[in-house]
């Protein structure tokens, strides 16, 4: 991508980010979900399109650090077990400071939950390749929900309700759109330094021949497992966020939901182009606005509408709008034959 | 000189097939040594077992006195053993200077160095040996583009960069047209005497095994036939044998 290309890029981003909720004051929570979509293709990029294994379980970090970030929340004024057993029969009163620093404290304890679970299940799944790796990804998110729906201590299957937000309807949205648009933004601003470090070429030479990569002595364990839990690291931030958002937590459809935004994550990624550092972030906004359209207009249809979608990508445009772009216009990737030589120059 | 290599009676069976029976030889330190032998002679075998591909079955390896027949692919390389695949393998949907750059020694990197900038001398080491194999001007081509000639050449710059102590190339010239040859031995040479890197090369070709080696050892059905300075072996008997086939 060309330098003004990306600042235009930039110019029309922050735009929609600032401006967007002010003049669309309704959409409020569906440009919220948009940045966390974003943040979700653009994360599943690093280990799905930069290093070439497509995981189908970085959900499980998303539900991580929506319960992590609940209990440490729930335990700056009441017992855990307690509050989630009376199913939210408790009078929930938290004074603001406990709310904003549960909140705060939540959100970072969700992140770094998620990143070690990453690490400890990144050391198990690693040794995992291709399809296999995807199907046991896809088992540790099917599990976790699972999983969580059985502990008591978190509310079970009945979920959770998170404390009230203290104060009005409009704060509260605004409140929680700011968070998932800082999130976001820190999240691409962390990438874009990544791919411009030597971290970007290791996990993309695993990409291509990773047998290789081990043949001319890198740690590709490591690395692996590192691209993951950075992942893992900003869907568990995103995922305290959301459970707050949305105000109301369980571990099916808010905190592990494996068959739409495991899925859409994926999905989006492709669709804008995947190992690219925009792409995710086009296909996350196409997607999501085909998504919210079908939604309004298809009613009954909407998920043939998105099935429909999905195949056309992956049957007829596989490289995705950037991969598509790259290969009509080369130049603009600085794919080019430099004529002069080496000697020429000095 | 010393020998860097040694390889004492190593064995490796696949299933019924003795690819390799109680071989032994050494690699000599800073000299280029040449591996022939006819299809299924089990080179490949061999070169897979020095790097740590495959655990063997019996002997040891030693490199630079370290035995290392235990030790794993990555970390044989670490120590500066590397090796070139016979069929090519390069990173192919990264440009050819990010293969270059990729392609350092990994030797005593530790972990925060994984996220260290770009720029600098890497970059420098890395257009100045795309230069030596003839590939500057296409430095910023995707490397899968190029066309299989120039993949080999891309690939043995990779392994140049990785600084090694000795390069196993596993039939560099497969596949190269004539002319392109005599410019890949000559690169090879240079390698060996301006960049001090010891090689050990597989070849068919016996002009270029003849035209670059100082010493060659010959395998026939897994077993070492011989071994010794190339005008020697050119008039073994049993290496011509080997390959026409005894009478």
């Amino acid at each position: 991508m060309t330098r003004t290309n990306e600042v235009l890029a930039y110019i029309v981003l922050a735009a929609v980010g600032i401006l967007g909720p002010v003049f669309f004051e309704n959409y409020i929570q569906q440009i919220a979900v948009l940045w966390i979509m974003v943040l979700m293709a653009s994360t599943w990029d690093i280990t799905g399109g930069q290093m070439g294994y497509n995981s189908l379980g970085n959900i499980t970090f998303f539900g991580a650090g929506m319960y992590i970030s609940a209990v440490v929340q729930i335990s700056m004024g009441y017992d855990v077990a307690e509050y989630t057993a009376a199913f939210g029969a408790i009078k929930v009163d938290f004074t603001d400071t406990q709310y904003f620093t549960g909140i705060a404290l939540g959100i970072i304890a969700g992140g770094i939950g998620a990143f070690l679970i990453a690490i400890l299940f990144g050391i198990a799944v690693f040794g995992l390749r291709g399809p296999y790796f995807a199907i046991g990804t896809l088992g540790i998110a099917v599990a976790a929900g699972q999983f969580v729906g059985t502990i008591q201590y978190l509310g079970g299957g009945s979920g959770i309700s998170m404390p009230v937000y203290p104060g009005g309807v409009d704060q509260r949205n605004v409140f929680f759109y700011i968070l998932c648009f800082i999130i976001t933004v820190i999240s691409h601003i962390f990438l874009k330094w990544l791919y411009s470090t030597q971290f970007i070429l290791a996990i993309n030479a695993i990409r291509d021949d990773e047998d290789k990569a081990e043949a001319m002595g890198i740690k590709t364990g490591i690395y692996k497992v590192v691209a993951w839990s950075i992942a893992a690291f900003f869907m568990g931030l995103i995922g305290a966020v959301f459970g707050n958002m949305i105000g109301f937590i369980e571990p099916i459809e808010v905190a592990f939901p494996t068959a739409t935004f495991g899925i859409f994550m994926v999905a989006m990624a492709l669709l804008g182009g995947k190992g690219t550092l925009w792409g995710p972030i086009l296909g996350a906004i196409v997607f999501h606005i085909i998504k919210e359209t079908t939604w309004t207009l298809l009613l009954g249809w909407q998920w043939v509408a998105l099935g429909t979608l999905i195949i056309i990508n992956i049957v007829f445009f596989q490289q995705g709008i950037v991969g598509w772009l790259q290969e009509v216009k080369p130049e603009w990737f600085g794919l080019t034959v430099d004529s002069t030589s080496k000697k020429s120059e000095a | 000189m010393n020998q860097i290599i040694e390889v004492q009676s190593v064995s490796k069976s696949f299933g019924g097939v003795q690819a390799n029976q109680d071989i032994s030889l050494s690699v000599k330190e800073g000299i280029i040594t040449g591996l022939i032998g006819p299809n299924g002679s089990g080179k490949t075998t061999l070169f897979n077992s020095i790097v740590g591909q495959h655990p063997i079955d019996n002997g040891n390896i030693l490199f630079q006195g370290k035995e290392i027949s235990k030790l794993r692919v990555g970390e044989i390389a670490r120590l500066g053993l590397l090796r070139t695949f016979q069929q090519t393998r390069i990173y192919n949907k990264m440009n050819c200077v990010d293969n270059m750059e990729i392609s350092v020694s990994h030797r005593g990197r530790r972990f925060g160095s994984m996220f260290s900038s770009r720029k600098g001398e890497i970059l420098d080491r890395a257009e100045e040996l795309l230069d030596f194999v003839g590939l500057y001007s296409k430095r910023f081509l995707i490397s899968g583009d190029l066309s299989f000639g120039q993949q080999k050449l891309l690939e043995f710059a990779m392994a140049l960069m990785n600084d090694p102590k000795v390069l196993l190339l596993d039939e560099p010239t497969a596949g190269i047209n004539p002319t392109l040859i005599n410019g890949l031995i000559d690169r090879l040479k240079r390698a060996n005497e301006e960049m001090g890197v010891t090689l050990f090369v597989i070849e068919h070709n016996m002009r270029v095994v003849m035209n670059l080696a100082s010493h060659v050892f010959c395998l026939a059905h897994g077993k070492l036939l011989a071994g010794g300075p190339p005008s020697e072996i050119q008039n073994d008997q049993k290496v011509i044998d080997a390959y026409l086939g005894a009478h």
